[in-house]
């Protein structure tokens, strides 16, 4: 079992290297950062002091080990646009999508159990072929456009709900449905494959043999079980779904992560847009170890099967 | 004299009996096949092909005077701009018509692009093994680590925003899954009979990946540039909505929806339902073909 976590503990750190490794160059090879920094029409002794005050006039692999270094120390640059630093911006803006993610993942597991349980338990009924053209619409739609059109019948047509910003109740309710919507398609089927396998089982015929009844065969020997692949895969999707948010986020104006992206990208504001890259990137990482790890504690096959 | 006729007969006379029944299977399952995917696919193609012939009007020219005019059917809707007009009064119709090419063109080569590039690697380091493997595999696992739409943006940002850095920008972050699934099935390919035989044969290892194995892998290659289509054509949508993925004028879907985004609030509904709906039945349809194709070429799948 350590040797098991320590080679998957390795393998995460060779992602986040080769992840680091990558996005550093990128920024660094597709343009010089002292241009973005200083006004335009700046004279070359301006550039240079700037280069030489960051450190940019240095050798690539001693600029990637100062990068490196500052990262474990939690400075990730000052943002050239807010002049803060990046590290500080994401920590502000994190509340504000760990809200939006937690609404949606409720809202996609509360949309996606029922219907996936439901349609496995009625194979080949109208509620299965409800719950699977559901679950293929569901990933059909993009996301920012779910959100438009919430916006055209519950703002504009209706006028119940906000269009965007943040604060209340009601201004979270539309971002966090079509975040959720296009999640709650991959719950469903999760949801309908898990709960036919375990249908399929010993232990429900032995249930129904022993003549329980059948709410009570699926309600809970069933349900319990068909459940437990569906949240593992919602506690993937939680990280996922932070990242995903950036386009949401941007229809609706909420202050999260992936707004700070967006407004990164938009005033070019490299050292934002790299530190929030990385973030997803190593929370997505650090997801995957904690999955690997718990499905080896959990099943031995996987951590003898090496 | 006695036994080659019959060594010889044997196997034609199998291929005769096989072919007209496998030729019919297939004839039989294609028939099975999904029509209405099929025919929006084909609806795309052809409207991609014969684009400067369908649309109305010039896509990109517009014309001030006739701003914000609703589609046809709605009051004060005209002929002319049967689906209306945008902010800058240029035809929605024609730009629709003219989308569905950059649309078709940008998914296609990004999914081609992205599976050639991903089976390449999946297959050298499925059969080859050892140190190339662990190259590749590590280079996979990071690479699914970067958060998709996030990484996807930083790319267009950085590149110019065109067609063709789309189509690289697309494929450099999708790749990652045919790597992982074709790896998985040569592995086990590799420890079948026939490959074995043709190690002892004396093929080469460019010869037996090219001949036997990428054969027996080319159906999930297939299925999941299917589904992938669908993927790239929702994310290509999601970069041009976010401003960073095909340049204006260009009239691709997602553009659309971003400059009918702020005409949305003073009732201006078509910009942003029209362009919604082609891209949503464009990935339905290949999200339904994909799922047919994959149960199709996987009877364990069927029941599911």
């Amino acid at each position: 079992m350590q040797r098991y976590i320590m080679k998957r503990g390795f393998y995460a750190l060779v992602s986040l290297i080769i992840l680091s490794i990558t996005i550093f160059c990128l920024i660094r090879f597709t343009g010089d950062p002292a241009v973005l920094m200083v006004e335009p029409g700046a004279s070359d002794a301006d550039l240079q002091a700037i280069r030489k005050e960051f450190g940019l006039d240095r050798p690539w692999p001693v600029q990637y080990g100062v990068f490196i270094l500052n990262m474990l120390r939690g400075d990730f640059g000052m943002s050239i646009y807010y002049r803060q630093p990046a590290f500080d911006l994401y920590l502000q803006r994190l509340p504000a999508s760990l809200q939006l993610t937690a609404v949606a993942m409720s809202i996609s597991l509360l949309i996606g159990i029922p219907i996936g349980i439901l349609s496995a338990v009625r194979v080949d009924s109208w509620l299965d072929t409800i719950g699977k053209s559901f679950s293929i619409l569901g990933l059909s739609l993009p996301s920012f456009w779910v959100g438009l059109l919430l916006i055209m019948v519950f703002s504009v047509s209706l006028g119940w709900l906000p269009s965007s910003g943040s604060g209340t109740f009601w201004h979270i309710i539309m971002p966090a449905f079509s975040l959720g919507w296009v999640f709650s398609a991959a719950h469903t089927r999760m949801a309908r494959s898990a709960m036919l396998e375990v249908m399929g089982s010993e232990y429900v015929k032995l249930a129904r043999l022993k003549g329980l009844p059948e709410k009570l065969v699926i309600g809970k020997h069933a349900f319990k079980n068909a459940v437990i692949p569906v949240l593992t895969l919602a506690g993937i999707n939680l990280v996922i779904m932070m990242n995903v948010a950036v386009v949401v986020e941007s229809v609706f104006a909420w202050p999260g992560i992936g707004r700070l992206l967006y407004e990164g990208i938009s005033n070019r504001d490299f050292p934002v847009v790299q530190t929030t890259v990385l973030m997803g990137g190593v929370m997505i990482v650090a997801i995957n170890l904690l999955v690997d790890i718990l499905y080896a504690y959990i099943d031995p096959r996987i951590r003898y099967g090496q | 004299m006695d036994s080659s006729p019959t060594a010889v007969i044997a196997p034609t006379d199998r291929d005769t009996a096989a072919r007209p029944s496998w030729g019919a299977s297939l004839r039989q399952s294609l028939g099975e096949a999904p029509l209405f995917p099929l025919l929006i696919l084909c609806l795309l193609v052809f409207t991609a092909l014969f684009a400067d012939v369908l649309a109305p009007h010039d896509p990109t020219l517009g014309n001030l005077r006739a701003r914000y005019r609703p589609p046809v059917w709605a009051e004060r809707g005209q002929a002319e701009n049967i689906l209306g007009t945008d902010h800058m009064g240029r035809d929605v119709l024609s730009r629709i018509i003219h989308g569905s090419r950059i649309s078709l063109i940008v998914a296609t080569a990004a999914v081609l692009l992205a599976g050639a590039l991903g089976t390449t690697l999946g297959i050298l380091s499925g059969y080859r093994g050892g140190w190339i493997d662990q190259v590749v595999m590590r280079l996979t696992d990071a690479w699914m680590a970067l958060p998709t739409i996030s990484f996807a943006i930083l790319l267009a940002a950085l590149l110019r925003p065109s067609e063709w850095n789309l189509v690289v920008i697309l494929s450099a972050v999708y790749w990652t899954r045919y790597a992982r699934v074709i790896r998985g099935e040569v592995l086990s390919l590799k420890e079948r009979d026939f490959v074995r035989l043709a190690m002892v044969a004396g093929c080469s290892h460019w010869r037996i990946m090219g001949t036997h194995i990428l054969p027996n892998i080319a159906n999930s290659a297939i299925v999941m540039a299917t589904l992938q289509f669908g993927v790239v054509i929702i994310a290509e949508a999601t970069l041009s909505f976010l401003g960073v993925g095909v340049a204006p004028p260009q009239p691709a879907w997602g553009l659309m929806l971003f400059e009918g985004k702020s005409g949305l609030m003073t009732g201006f509904w078509w910009l942003s339902i029209f362009p919604g709906v082609c891209i949503m039945l464009v990935v339905l349809a290949a999200n339904l073909l994909g799922d047919w194709f994959r149960v199709w070429s996987d009877p364990q799948l069927r029941q599911l």
